[in-house]
């Protein structure tokens, strides 16, 4: 070895050494820049979910006031009267306003007997109708009733409203609070869990307000677009990737889907609209109408991703089913297929999670109807979980704002529950050899 | 789709063909690209499959140029010849394996028993279930070792009950010579099993469909020495039942377990005949310089 050859070989080892640091260096910001990346993602995750709960994690509970009702035959106006549709037209918030006169006999004067009626919810007339219906022979007895206080009043007890604000800065007067707290001091009025909450649909009272119209209708609308756009795009992906030939035509509708993948969602529901509901005349506001929206929104994503699964088969196992003499379809179902479908599935939810929270197609074809009652049907009129948080965020009321975060809650957990479910799956199909 | 690295690139091959003779100065240079001849016969008194005149083409590409070899029945024939020869695209051909490959084209008589293969009224599914085929890398189906031999019986119906079906499973992994290291865990991945086992197995699931003639692609490429040469062995038995056509690098492999050799030489058939004379005294110089080692 000529010395030339030794003196370039240490200068080798030295080079590297003396630029060891540099590299470790390199390598060690690289990291902290990760971590830090990280941190900040965690840090706005945090708050977040920290702001949504604490803002929201009120709507889960309502203030309640107990009234001691006499189910008077001459108060509700019935006579002798007890049949269904006299029963039904009887005047039951006449019993509400007996029951708060009777707890405040010192009230006389009119406006402030209105004022004072404005204590409960309007829903407790309904609430007490519900019962009388329910079981007539209440009537001409007495009962203590749980009814939902009005929103201020809930609003007052979950201490948004500030008492000690002059009187004219608060939307409740001095009497009012006076009120609730000769009730409060009584035990008569109190925070319970709010299962109407999760049991009644929209409503213009923020008291009597609802998830389940929303919920059912997310639900349902999800329903039809997994049942539509899960098979299609199998079969699409399938087709694509193991039978059709590679030319022109299939480059274009390749290119296509990748593109419709990028097409802005509310451009689906103007398509929607022209196509479901002013051709096919098919309902308004129906989930069946917002499925099929979502299925075209969807089918690019679930296809991209079930096609990908299918390339990460490998060949040796097409080419084993095929060497030994199965035919494609075969070899598909039986080896393909099983292989790919963990990943298809996560293609799959991937587009349903993205269509859960979609709102602007749905407004095209009139999802953002205000809904109270449940819809059971796909045919239904209804409204999904992002809308009605759109519709609630949009209300003035103070109690619409906690409304709008439980909302956010339940589609965070409507969403967390599909994914779960999804795992669930994709884990008991997954093979590991 | 399919296998892009099966599709060789012929002009590459040509041009690593003509520096790697061309460093190896010793040797006299042959290489030419103009067509050669068959040397030696090409035709057995008693032929399962008959190959007349048959080109592949990938594309514009000839990839096999007039290729005629017969397989007779009951007989080991060995494909040697360097790296993209075309000896694995010849093999294809005769269970149609390449249809696969969409660019590819075959012309030429193939015939099966008499029967042309690539006759537009022949479906490729009993093809292959007549001509079975056992792949380079060991390729098992990730499920269970029962389910990889049971599959093939299964889908073709050729068993009549689960009894019947276990028995296929059996004999299959006894001729495979697997059966003794396996009996106890049939419902183990078949993924899970040594390189060499796989191998087996790939082969008990060729052989559970019961076909007539085997091929095999470098079947032992991704062995060791032992497992070599318990397939090697494999190969001598399943001969008494199967003719087999079967590729190979190694000619020391060609030499052990083939009747008949047939030397490929960049999509020609250069020369074909008994493997004995072929090892001991070929006629043809490109064989010469292949076997000799000065080429290859």
């Amino acid at each position: 070895m000529t010395r030339k050859a030794i003196s370039q070989r240490l200068r080798t080892i030295d080079i590297v050494n003396a630029s060891m640091r540099r590299r470790n260096a390199a390598e060690k910001r690289f990291q902290i820049y990760g971590k830090l990346a990280i941190a900040a993602a965690m840090l706005f995750l945090i708050f977040m979910f920290g702001n949504i709960i604490y803002k929201g994690h009120t709507a889960f509970v309502q203030a309640f006031v107990a009234l001691d009702i006499s189910f008077d035959a001459q108060v509700l106006g019935l006579g002798d009267r007890r049949d269904k549709k006299s029963l039904a037209s009887a005047d039951y918030a006449a019993l509400v306003k007996a029951a708060l006169r009777q707890q405040f006999p010192d009230v006389t004067k009119r406006k402030a007997k209105r004022k004072l009626y404005k204590l409960v919810s309007s829903g407790a007339s309904y609430q007490l109708a519900d019962m009388v219906k329910n079981n007539p022979d209440l009537i001409g007895t007495q009962a203590r009733v749980w009814v939902p206080a009005d929103d201020e009043i809930d609003m007052l007890l979950k201490g948004y409203i500030d008492r000690k604000l002059p009187e004219s800065e608060r939307r409740l007067s001095d009497q009012q609070i006076s009120w609730v707290e000769t009730l409060e001091a009584k035990e008569l009025i109190e925070t319970r869990f709010n299962f109407n909450f999760f049991t009644h649909g929209d409503s213009r009272d923020a008291e009597l307000a609802g998830i389940l119209a929303a919920l059912s209708g997310s639900f349902l609308t999800l329903l039809v677009t997994l049942t539509l756009a899960f098979p299609i795009a199998v079969a699409t992906a399938i087709y694509l990737e193991e039978f059709a030939p590679k030319n022109k035509w299939t480059d274009i509708i390749e290119v296509n889907i990748n593109n419709l993948a990028a097409v802005p969602s509310i451009v689906f529901g103007l398509l929607g609209l022209a196509l479901f509901i002013n051709w096919f005349q098919f309902p308004r506001s129906a989930p069946l109408v917002g499925g099929l929206v979502l299925t075209l929104m969807t089918l690019p994503t679930i296809i991209i991703s079930s096609r990908a699964a299918l390339k990460t088969v490998p060949n040796a196992i097409r080419q084993a089913a095929l060497g030994i003499g199965a035919s494609k379809v075969q070899m598909i179902r039986h080896h393909v297929l099983p292989l790919a479908l963990p990943g298809m599935l996560t293609g799959t939810i991937i587009g349903m999670a993205q269509a859960l929270g979609e709102t602007a197609p749905l407004l095209m074809i009139g999802m953002v109807a205000f809904i109270v009652d449940v819809p059971t049907s796909i045919v239904d009129p209804s409204t999904v979980l992002p809308v009605q948080i759109f519709l609630w965020a949009d209300s003035p009321e103070r109690a619409f704002v906690e409304k709008t975060s439980g909302a956010i809650m339940v589609l965070l957990a409507f969403l967390i529950a599909m994914n779960a479910m999804a795992v669930a799956v994709r884990k008991k199909l997954e093979r590991r050899w | 789709m399919l296998m892009n690295d099966m599709t060789p690139d012929n002009s590459l091959a040509r041009e690593s063909g003509v520096t790697a003779s061309a460093a190896a100065s010793t040797g006299p240079m042959r290489i030419s690209r103009e067509h050669h001849e068959t040397v030696g016969d090409y035709t057995v008194a008693d032929p399962r499959i008959t190959c007349r005149n048959v080109d592949v083409y990938y594309g514009d590409k000839r990839a096999i140029h007039a290729v005629n070899l017969d397989i007779g029945r009951n007989e080991v024939v060995a494909m040697i010849g360097p790296s993209g020869c075309g000896k694995s695209t010849f093999l294809r051909c005769l269970n149609r394996m390449n249809d696969t490959i969409e660019s590819c084209r075959v012309t030429g008589e193939i015939e099966l028993d008499g029967q042309d293969i690539y006759d537009k009224k022949i479906d490729v599914v009993p093809l292959r279930s007549q001509v079975g085929m056992v792949f380079q890398k060991p390729n098992p189906f990730p499920k269970s070792i029962y389910e990889n031999v049971a599959w093939g019986p299964r889908i073709h119906g050729l068993a009549q009950n689960k009894a019947d079906l276990n028995e296929i499973v059996e004999t299959s992994l006894q001729k495979a010579g697997l059966w003794s290291e396996v009996k106890d865990r049939l419902e183990k991945p078949g993924t899970g099993l040594s390189g060499g086992q796989q191998q087996r197995l790939c082969i008990a699931r060729t052989i559970a469909v019961s076909p007539e003639v085997i091929l095999m692609d470098e079947p032992c490429s991704a062995l060791d020495p032992i497992a070599t040469a318990k397939i090697e062995d494999l190969i001598d038995e399943l001969r008494q039942q199967y003719s087999i056509a079967i590729v190979t690098h190694s000619m020391q492999q060609a030499a052990r377990v083939s009747q008949r050799t047939a030397y490929f030489h960049m999509g020609d058939l250069i020369e074909v005949g008994e493997t004995a004379t072929i090892f001991t005294n070929p006629v043809h110089p490109l064989t010469e310089d292949y076997i000799t080692g000065r080429f290859g």
